[in-house]
């Protein structure tokens, strides 16, 4: 899923944050280019 | 989406190719995932930001989507998103953000 491929992560305060699924990417061998953590309040 | 994060995706699609990028997304309820997916797969519905009329066609999966979660190792998993999985409808966003996945526009038969 991740080979060959730049990653970008775009979590929401409210459900999965930027930083926990760019950890995820990240100990998988991904590469990560941008990540974010958004909030629609 | 954040105008800003649309700026961002914009240009790494410019810079990259929209082919190389895969988005993950962290929405928490099936109707901001399905946005979220749309505007990178098809462009920015509310026509707001630099993602408006752009049909970059990326790749986009949900944290919580099967897909990404074989991906990632289970004590990862837990530690990361373990708590939120167990909170949020995984299974009805995973088909908001496939049905969009799904609508991605043919290019070159590819």
């Amino acid at each position: 899923m991740f080979d060959g491929k730049q990653i970008i992560v775009l979590g929401e305060r409210d459900g999965i944050a930027g930083p926990a699924i760019a950890a995820c990417v990240k100990n998988a061998g991904g590469i990560v280019i941008f990540a974010s953590t958004e909030c629609f309040v | 989406m954040d105008l800003s994060s649309q700026e961002t995706i914009k240009r790494l699609a410019d810079e990259h190719g929209p082919e190389q990028l895969l988005v993950i997304l962290g929405a928490p309820d099936p109707e901001s995932a399905e946005i979220a997916a749309e505007t990178v797969v098809l462009g920015d519905p509310t026509y707001a930001g630099a993602l408006a009329e752009a049909q970059l066609g990326l790749s986009v999966y949900h944290a919580l989507e099967p897909e990404f979660r074989s991906q990632i190792d289970d004590e990862i998993w837990e530690d990361q998103i373990g708590v939120m999985a167990d909170v949020l409808e995984g299974e009805e966003i995973a088909v908001a953000v496939k049905g969009m996945r799904e609508s991605k526009p043919e290019t070159d038969g590819a």
